[in-house]
């Protein structure tokens, strides 16, 4: 009877991946672990994005899979250096000590 | 069989989730978000993605976290010093409600037992098909993300290349 796996589940488990990647992001101070706890929750929905293709059994959710990842290379890429500059100019990762925007 | 398939790697890719979060040394981090993505490959082609499983390994787990890891090496980083915000102990027990509550939405309301995934239900997610939707219905977004790429390209070495006096 268990040879089939609801839908529902996939889209259960991207939501822990989601949820994880927010809570990674909201309460972790190291800027690069920030970073990757967005790629979290970008390969979370994509998880959605693939399921609910194979539920409508048509192609557009592979592709914008495929955007997504473009568009994850793109920042990584972009976000990294910003990261090295950040770190050439204060010698430090955590994001409470870049604040200078706030006053 | 297909359940046991899933069963393994949704709680391989839910650990490495959470060991993303709470490990303290970046490297570490990265690693876990590794097994994330190999897990999230495995499903997908539950789902019939080859390609985009493929691509998966390929582009996350290989290219861009190859990028994260130089970087964490480039930057000696190490461990985070100061603890994280304390009013995680709160929120946490408040997220896994709202998790529940979501999942057991959609469980009852939104996907009912009916819809189910089978290996091999949806076999249209080979590289011709995708080749063939992005080359046509999708051909001006594809051209579109050329110019997002050469753009972070150009911004990249921009920020990254030392100042010259």
């Amino acid at each position: 009877m268990m040879n089939a796996v609801p839908i529902s589940w996939f889209l259960t488990l991207s939501a822990i991946l989601f949820a994880l990647g927010v809570a990674g992001f909201l309460f972790r101070r190291n800027i690069i672990t920030v970073f990757m706890s967005i790629e979290l929750m970008l390969n979370a929905v994509n998880l959605s994005f693939v399921t609910f293709s194979y539920q409508h059994k048509e192609v557009s959710g592979h592709l914008f899979t495929f955007f997504v990842m473009v568009v994850a290379a793109a920042e990584a890429a972009v976000g990294l250096a910003i990261i090295l500059t950040v770190f050439k100019g204060r010698s430090t990762l955590n994001i409470d000590d870049v604040n200078s925007m706030k006053h | 069989m297909d359940v046991i398939l899933f069963l393994i790697f949704a709680v391989v890719a839910v650990v490495c989730a959470i060991n993303v979060v709470v490990q303290t040394h970046p490297i570490s981090s990265a690693l876990s978000l590794v097994g994330v993505m190999g897990s999230l490959a495995v499903l997908y082609l539950l789902l019939g993605a080859e390609f985009i499983a493929a691509a998966q390994v390929i582009v996350y787990a290989g290219a861009i976290m190859v990028l994260f890891v130089f970087v964490i090496m480039l930057l000696n980083a190490g461990a985070e010093t100061k603890k994280g915000r304390s009013y995680l102990i709160p929120g946490a027990p408040l997220l896994i409600v709202f998790l529940g509550l979501m999942a057991y939405y959609v469980q009852r309301y939104l996907f009912p037992e009916s819809a189910v995934v089978r290996f091999g239900g949806f076999t249209g997610g080979g590289p011709k098909d995708i080749g063939n939707a992005l080359f046509t219905t999708y051909l001006l977004p594809f051209e579109v993300t050329s110019i997002l790429i050469l753009v972070a390209i150009i911004g990249a070495v921009v920020l990254a290349r030392k100042e010259i006096e």
